[in-house]
């Protein structure tokens, strides 16, 4: 409510100085000023000024009687116009258009006023200045997400060196799909709570995460670190696996997840996961499963992995459309279009693909070459 | 509520400005005073809501009110009050609020101190701004509001763009929206003056001054900007022919132009056609450079955003402004009574010629600007215009203006004498080429252009003491009448002096700086000294330290010469990791007017680090002259006597030109 009274008083102020001067109508209005601005006025001032340059010695007499000569011959032309300007200031015809003016002022402005600010304020949200803000935060406040993650990179940005703090932020920027900064967060992880290959694949798996589900080399190198820190990391080995599929060596693919899952604990959540990747690049099936647990398993696991799948591939899309330089990228995206089944999809990628790379020679005749490999020709 | 009745204030502004740009144009065709003297009252009022909606967005910014959209996106709890405030016009929106609100000062300033102007010259030239006023509320309220809400307000806020977070934000942005902006007022006259279809001496009278305001903040802005980009970017550049900085200059260099233009007129009543040109051209470049920073169709630190509506948004008021004003002076221009006669060789003469080259320089900045943007929408082609383009056209331009600088103020009006002046210039020439020969014989290297390029800013120096001392009869008369007629003289005579003396300043600052620096670039370790300039520069360590919200290493330098310790320098490299960026921050040490700078690159995991040293003569002169010449300005601006150019009279037979 006291918005509105503001609101109203401002806008009275505003109608105000509009109405101020016609109310002063024409019985003020200043004689001498009018004829201090006129030009009559500054000639009469330069004439002056001329005769005390003079005085004070900083122009010679002949240079001052010329100027005089002039500004007089000035002075008399001006004097005779601006006397024909004066007879026509005749006040009673405008009386009329003063009412418009004040008319205008009184329901125009507020009009307007309304008109814009209403499709563009918020006259219900409240301030919410930090202080305030403080206060508030442990009652009614939202806490979401963010601000606790807010709340928890401001704690971290005075003690950068809180490893504990990094662990638990970097999963969370993870989910948010801050993938950049989960992929720093994993990195000051590893620099405060030293090497592990759970921290290493984590970090690789947020770095192709960011890179739109694309194992990248700087990736492949972080996965290949837990390797070594740990053969038998699952993560780890079913990344190298991805790795390897994108790369195209599907055997190796398939070697790579046969053995980490020979090795899994029959009770592994990712189990299927694997299962269906393998099942994927043409590896055999596991025997060790009953039926029907391999087909439930199937089952919730394909519809996981298809969502996945076809998320990373419209990734892929979107930045090969804002970046078409790709190759490997373009490549890439025809292939899982014939993964997938959809071969239209995968005519109309390469198409793009070429457009993309007209203009480059050599990129084209890569392009060209891969397509060949995928049996997409021409 | 302060988020709030500041967006209200700023709409009801817009509506002030509607009423100001339409009811005193009526009452100035019907001649009645009270219709005319609204447009005092509606600018004053605008002002008074422009500065209560700025007002609020400071507050909100202080208060990190992160409801607000434009404070979420730019500020940050932690960050010092200090960048808080700057912060506000640190971005797109908030430097838009601050241009309307300096336009508004400036109708508010005419409205206020106009007294003695012609009730209905007034009336125009308050409507005019109230055009330029409301397209420009209009564009705020559209494309670039500052107080959009958020509902749910986050919990902090995406700080400043970390270049940004230095005090030169405090000073360049409304330093240079003032010489922008107060172009707006010869603009507006310019225009008044068109409409009115009469030009008369009140109104040169009154643009000098308003013009001479916004040259000497335009002045003082563009150094200032350059003297940051020097310390903060981090490369010892202070000039790199950026098209933002192009944007800049172009209106200075108009600006100039029509400073002395205005000049003439209000002396002796010519050049009037070609002053109102000029006055239109220069707020036009103004208009021009706001587009091109604004619009995001150059990507560089300036652009904050770039908002394909906002570019088509400016565009349009581009065409609108430029291309009505320029048909308005093309169908009423040759309706204006012509002005006075003067010689070819004359100060008028010389002014025309100041005009020319100035106007020309303008041009040749306009090409290389636009061009490559021309280049690059129509051809699809990217190129850069940059310093070799302009080192060929624009420096021999400059500097047959600056040959020609001296001999301006000791022509008579009217009519001079060029054998006379360059008789009584002979010692400023021979100071010069004695420099020239000194210079020569004393440095090695560089090019061999570089001394006579500083005995050319030696003669525009002693161009500008001779002036005084033929002014002051010093030497010839006795010293008790020199002080008296020095005491005597215009304030104007000592800033016509001083402006040019610095222009001669800077050109000395300019060509040692780039002739003469040296440079030094490697990775150091602890320990390790670098020779430079004479200078030794060692590196005692690498620190860390927390900033309010950031991280900065800090690396110390001792400096010494000869053995002797001078002082110890300690440049940084500052994270922020809200925005997950980093700054340079360079350290500078003065000697005289030469600079040692160091600034910070990366460092490699051994601890060393990558540093560049420069050593920079004469360099804080390119500054010193920029300074030196708004000083100038404003002891003109204080001189509040009328101008008056007292004509030589005719000897011989007489053969005058025609004015335009």
């Amino acid at each position: 409510m006291t918005l509105w009274f503001v609101f109203a008083l401002m806008t009275v102020a505003a109608i105000f100085a509009v109405l101020w001067p016609l109310g002063r109508s024409g019985r003020t209005q200043d004689q001498g000023s009018q004829n201090q601005g006129s030009e009559v006025a500054v000639y009469k001032d330069q004439l002056a000024e001329i005769e005390r340059d003079l005085a004070a010695g900083l122009i010679a007499a002949p240079e001052a009687e010329a100027a005089r000569v002039e500004i007089s011959r000035r002075l008399l032309a001006a004097a005779g116009s601006e006397s024909s300007l004066e007879l026509k200031s005749d006040l009673a015809p405008s009386l009329k258009w003063r009412r418009a003016a004040a008319v205008l002022a009184l329901v125009g402005l507020p009009f307007v006023a309304i008109g814009v600010y209403m499709p563009l304020g918020s006259p219900r949200l409240q301030d919410f200045p930090l202080a305030q803000r403080d206060r508030g935060a442990g009652s009614g406040m939202a806490r979401s997400l963010e601000n606790l993650v807010v709340q928890v990179e401001q704690h971290l940005e005075k003690n950068p060196t809180d490893g504990r703090g990094w662990n638990v932020l970097a999963p969370v920027l993870q989910r948010l799909g801050r993938f950049d900064d989960a992929v720093r967060a994993y990195r000051n992880s590893l620099t405060y709570n030293g090497e592990s290959p759970e921290r290493r694949s984590d970090l690789g798996e947020a770095i192709s995460a960011a890179a739109g589900g694309v194992v990248t080399a700087e990736a492949k190198a972080e996965f290949e670190r837990a390797h070594a820190l740990d053969a038998d990391d699952p993560k780890a080995n079913y990344f190298l696996g991805l790795a390897a599929e994108q790369d195209g060596r599907k055997d190796d693919a398939a070697n790579i997840w046969r053995a980490l899952l020979a090795k899994a604990p029959a009770d592994a959540p990712w189990r299927p996961l694997v299962q269906s990747s393998l099942a994927r690049v043409g590896g055999g099936t596991m025997p060790a499963l009953s039926d029907e647990t391999i087909a439930a398993s199937k089952d919730m696991a394909e519809g996981d992995r298809n969502a996945m799948v076809r998320g990373m591939v419209e990734r892929l899309a979107t930045r090969l459309k804002q970046n078409g330089n790709d190759v490997e990228g373009w490549l890439r995206l025809v292939r899982a279009y014939l993964v997938m089944g959809d071969r239209d999809k995968a005519m109309g990628a390469s198409t793009d693909a070429r457009q993309a790379v007209a203009k480059d020679a050599e990129r084209l005749r890569q392009l060209n070459e891969g397509l060949k490999t995928l049996g997409l020709d021409g | 509520m302060i988020a709030e009745s500041g967006h209200y204030a700023l709409v009801l502004a817009l509506g002030l400005a509607l009423i100001q740009s339409i009811v005193p144009l009526i009452g100035a065709r019907l001649r009645d005073a009270a219709l005319m003297s609204v447009a005092r009252s509606t600018a004053l009022a605008q002002l008074l809501f422009v500065g209560a909606s700025f007002v609020a967005l400071v507050m909100l910014h202080v208060n990190s009110d992160f409801s607000v959209a434009n404070v979420y996106e730019n500020s940050h709890s932690m960050k010092p009050l200090i960048y808080k405030i700057t912060g506000v016009w640190g971005n797109h929106e908030g430097s838009m609020l601050l241009w309307v609100s300096i336009l508004a000062l400036f109708g508010g300033l005419v409205a206020a101190f106009g007294n003695n102007l012609p009730l209905s010259l007034r009336a125009h030239v308050l409507a005019v701004q109230a055009w330029i006023a409301s397209a420009f509320y209009l564009f705020i309220l559209v494309t670039s509001n500052p107080f959009l809400r958020i509902v749910n307000p986050p919990i902090e806020g995406r700080d400043l763009n970390p270049v940004l977070q230095d005090i030169g934000l405090a000073v360049h942005p409304p330093m240079l929206y003032l010489g922008y902006v107060g172009f707006s007022i010869s603009f507006s006259f310019a225009i008044a003056a068109l409409m009115e279809g009469r030009i008369d001496a009140a109104w040169a009278r009154w643009v000098r001054p308003w013009t001479l305001v916004a040259w000497i903040f335009l002045t003082l802005g563009i150094a200032m900007g350059s003297y940051w980009a020097y310390y903060e970017l981090g490369w010892g550049g202070w000039w790199f022919w950026d098209p933002v900085e192009n944007a800049s200059l172009m209106p200075w260099l108009a600006g100039t132009a029509l400073l002395h233009s205005a000049l003439v007129m209000e002396k002796r009543n010519a050049l009037k056609v070609w002053t109102i040109l000029l006055s239109i051209l220069t707020f036009s470049l103004s208009l021009l450079g706001t587009f091109l920073v604004r619009s995001g169709v150059i990507t560089s630190v300036h652009a904050f955003a770039t908002d394909p509506t906002r570019g088509v948004f400016i565009l349009l008021i581009l065409c609108l402004f430029i291309g009505g004003s320029l048909s308005l002076f093309a169908g009423r221009a040759t309706s204006l009574k012509q002005g006075g006669l003067f010689a070819p060789i004359s100060r008028e003469g010389a002014l025309v010629l100041n005009n020319l080259l100035l106007t020309v320089a303008c041009a040749v900045v306009l090409f290389g600007t636009l061009y490559p943007l021309a280049m690059e929408m129509l051809a699809d082609f990217k190129m850069s215009v940059g310093a070799p383009f302009y080192n060929l056209t624009f420096a021999p331009l400059f500097a047959l203006l600056l040959l020609a600088v001296p001999f301006g103020p000791m022509l008579a009006w009217k009519r001079g004498d060029l054998l006379g002046v360059t008789q009584r210039l002979l010692a400023a020439g021979v100071a010069s080429l004695v420099t020239v020969a000194i210079v020569w014989g004393w440095v090695r290297g560089g090019s061999a252009l570089a001394p006579l390029a500083i005995g050319l800013g030696v003669f525009v120096i002693a161009g500008a003491v001779t002036d005084l001392v033929e002014r002051t009869g010093l030497v010839r008369l006795p010293f008790a009448t020199v002080l008296h007629r020095a005491r005597g003289l215009p304030r104007s005579a000592w800033g016509t002096a001083f402006a040019h003396a610095g222009l001669g300043v800077a050109l000395i600052g300019i060509v040692c700086e780039t002739t003469w620096n040296s440079e030094y670039i490697a990775t150091m370790k602890q320990n390790e000294v670098a020779h430079i300039a004479g200078y030794d520069v060692k590196l005692d360590g690498l620190f860390q330290r927390q900033g309010p919200n950031y991280r900065e290493m800090i690396a110390e330098f001792n400096v010494s010469r000869d053995g002797a310790m001078l002082s110890v320098m300690t440049p940084s490299k500052r994270s922020f990791t809200t925005r997950g960026s980093s700054t340079t921050e360079a350290a500078l040490l003065t000697r005289g007017a030469s600079q040692l700078y160091i600034s910070l690159g990366d460092a490699t995991a051994e601890g060393a680090i990558a540093v560049r040293i420069y050593h920079k003569p004469l360099v804080l002169l390119i500054w010193w002259g920029p300074v030196l010449m708004a000083f100038g300005g404003v002891l003109s601006l204080s001189d509040r006597r009328l101008r008056v150019g007292a004509p030589k009279p005719a000897r011989a037979k007489p053969r005058l030109q025609p004015a335009e």
